[in-house]
């Protein structure tokens, strides 16, 4: 089909009609696609032309198609070198051949070319005829470093934004743990680099405006730490005698840590100013075990993993510690195992780790609104653990060996689409996704 | 009948010739009376032999006490060997459980009487896990097996200050295969001298 659409689309070209791009978009008016909602928009991302240019392309390509919102076409080779021919020696379109992208099943086509000001970016409704969208991002002078990359990333998002109306996650970033020291790595698994750690650590947490990250340490001197991304300093509380602490989150408003602390009578749930000042306790387990805290979005509940009915399960509590209630209050079995739950931030879902009821002993991913308290089952591949939602609240980072070794995957949860984020000899896990990082 | 005839007829001449030849008379040199003599030299024999003898029970005498000092000592190093042993022996549990099982209460109950006689001796309890589970929730758990070894031990009197708890959760695997016979080795509380080990231990009931 796309053979057949090739020779039309060369008869077309010979007859195309010169058409400027026009910027149709005056102040305070915005013309959206026309698309429907249960079908992907196709999209086409034009070659970038000058330095730089392919890096940008690939860049905006993968993006938008590991946002799992939009099909992001592969012009054929063939096809390239025509639709190249349409433009002048700086990009600009002199002849932008609605026809073709027609033709090959576009609903937009997005245009990107260096210029003094920054990347100049044109989004073209194929259909319309006209250019509906467009801006100027600037790019940080260093092609080489994290920031130009990160830069690049954010124009992806808002390019997904203009197509679909919902900002892309392209410009966010995973902590995780590999070797005991917390890694950072980008969204599309580019530029993994380490945190200076002060002993081995578990457990990464992202503050809400992502200036900082706390991990746990364990063993002798175990203890909550606090790196400042900006600073490079790194500050640790939390530390007693015959106490374990661990599993740390930041509340909403990046005012307090709450975290597990195992000592003589088993492990609960405290509540630290990020300011520092004395830990407050949340929950009273009576010798039971409580941990891996996560916040609602609204900063009023927590959910997190209790042992007090016997075998783990997921609980809801208030924030200071009263109302508990368990969450996971389906098919109750001695042998049941759920955890490490990871409330998502559009507030509707609670993810977490359960042991499929087939006594196999084997983790699984599973959803669970908060509506209609039915478990969704995500995964069956091998064993799976460890889900941290993306800011969109539709994808998830987890830990899996269903490629061998435990790294981390991420998965679109309305489409059930996979890809693997991390590679290596050495296992990557505990995975956090930062919230969207802003330049 | 030729040698009979000849010496009777020698003797007479040599009669003959000592009596043709008298010498001056001498007077004899004095010589320690024969019984004397004899009696010496069986004193000095016995004398002799007493004195081996005696060296010969000096030198057993004291390859012995050689023998029984390198005992002791061997036996005071096994006994340290012992009692160090004991101290640092491991406990294992089952899975998902912090509860102790007979065997390893037995283990716990050697730990006691060693630091109940050297009240310098400090103990780390390390709590661990298999491998499965939430590798957060292990900590708690890990800790929690800790502190129940450290709680037996204080129930029979070993001070708990002298006594502390850690977790390392699924952290400090002994071996990595999945399967129980790893896992079982893995569900630990391993125990560390960290203070007074420095010095031989004092015995139990010395």
């Amino acid at each position: 089909m796309i053979k057949a659409s090739v020779s039309l689309a060369l008869a077309l070209l010979c007859f195309a009609v010169p058409l400027a791009a026009q910027d149709t978009t005056g102040p305070g008016v915005h013309i959206t696609l026309t698309y429907d909602p249960g079908v992907r928009p196709a999209v086409v991302v034009l070659p970038v032309p000058g330095a730089n240019g392919d890096s940008i392309a690939a860049i905006l390509r993968r993006d938008l198609d590991y946002g799992d919102r939009v099909n992001v076409i592969i012009i054929p080779d063939s096809m390239a070198a025509a639709i190249r021919g349409g433009l002048d020696s700086t990009g600009t379109a002199s002849t932008m051949n609605y026809g073709v992208f027609k033709t090959l099943g576009a609903l937009a086509v997005v245009q990107a070319r260096n210029t003094e000001r920054g990347l100049h970016v044109a989004l073209h409704d194929v259909l319309h005829r006209q250019v509906i969208d467009v801006n100027e991002f600037a790019l940080p002078q260093d092609v080489a470093s994290r920031g130009w990359r990160l830069a690049v990333h954010r124009v992806s998002d808002e390019v997904e934004r203009w197509i679909t109306g919902v900002r892309g996650i392209a410009a966010t970033r995973i902590a995780y743990v590999r070797d005991h020291a917390i890694h950072v790595v980008d969204s599309d698994g580019a530029d993994d680099i380490t945190i200076p750690m002060v002993g081995e650590g578990l457990s990464p947490a992202w503050s809400p405006d992502a200036s900082s990250i706390a991990y746990a340490t364990f063993g002798e001197n175990s203890r909550i730490v606090v790196y400042d991304l900006r600073t490079g300093q790194s500050r640790a509380f939390g530390g007693r005698r015959n106490t374990n602490v661990s599993a740390p989150t930041f509340s909403p408003d990046g005012s307090a840590i709450v975290y597990a602390v195992a000592g003589e009578n088993g492990a609960d749930l405290y509540s630290a100013p990020v300011a520092g000042g004395p830990a407050q306790r949340l929950t009273v387990g009576g010798g039971t075990d409580n941990s891996t805290p996560s916040f609602s979005p609204d900063g009023h509940r927590i959910a997190f993993t209790s042992g007090r009915a016997g075998p783990p399960e997921i609980y809801i509590m208030d924030a200071d510690g009263t109302n508990v209630s368990m969450f996971t209050a389906y098919g109750f079995s001695t042998q049941n195992y759920r955890s490490n739950p990871d409330w998502s931030p559009d507030g509707l879902t609670i993810a977490y780790q359960a042991y499929v009821p087939d006594g196999s002993g084997v983790f699984q991913i599973f959803t669970m609104s908060l509506r209609d308290q039915t478990p969704h089952q995500l995964t069956s591949d091998a064993q799976n653990e460890d889900p941290a939602w993306a800011p969109d609240a539709r994808h998830l980072v987890f830990s899996s060996t269903r490629g061998g070794n435990k790294q981390l995957w991420v998965i679109d949860v309305q489409s059930g689409r996979v890809r693997q984020l991390t590679h290596g000899a050495s296992m990557s896990r505990l995975g956090a996704w930062s919230p969207r990082l802003a330049p | 009948m030729h040698v009979s005839r000849i010496l009777p007829a020698a003797l007479v001449v040599l009669v003959a010739v000592s009596a043709c030849h008298k010498k001056p008379e001498v007077a004899p040199t004095p010589v320690p009376a024969p019984t004397d003599t004899s009696a010496l030299r069986a004193q000095h024999v016995r004398d002799s032999l007493a004195a081996i003898d005696a060296a010969n029970r000096a030198k057993a005498a004291a390859d012995q006490a050689r023998a029984d000092s390198a005992a002791r000592a061997a036996a005071a190093q096994q006994a340290q060997g012992a009692m160090r042993a004991s101290l640092t022996a491991v406990i294992h549990f089952d899975f998902d459980k912090s509860d102790l099982r007979p065997e390893d209460q037995a283990i716990l109950d050697a730990k006691v009487p060693v630091l109940m006689a050297n009240p310098n001796v400090t103990l780390r309890i390390a709590g661990n896990t298999d491998e499965r589970g939430s590798t957060e929730y292990n900590l708690a758990l890990g800790q929690r097996r800790a502190a129940t070894a450290k709680r037996y031990l204080t129930d029979h009197g070993v001070p708990a200050a002298r006594l502390e708890t850690v977790s390392y959760g699924e952290e400090r695997p002994l071996c990595t295969d999945h399967d129980e016979s790893c896992w079982s080795q893995n569900r630990r509380d391993e125990f560390t001298i960290t203070g007074g080990g420095d010095v031989p231990l004092k015995s139990p009931g010395n």
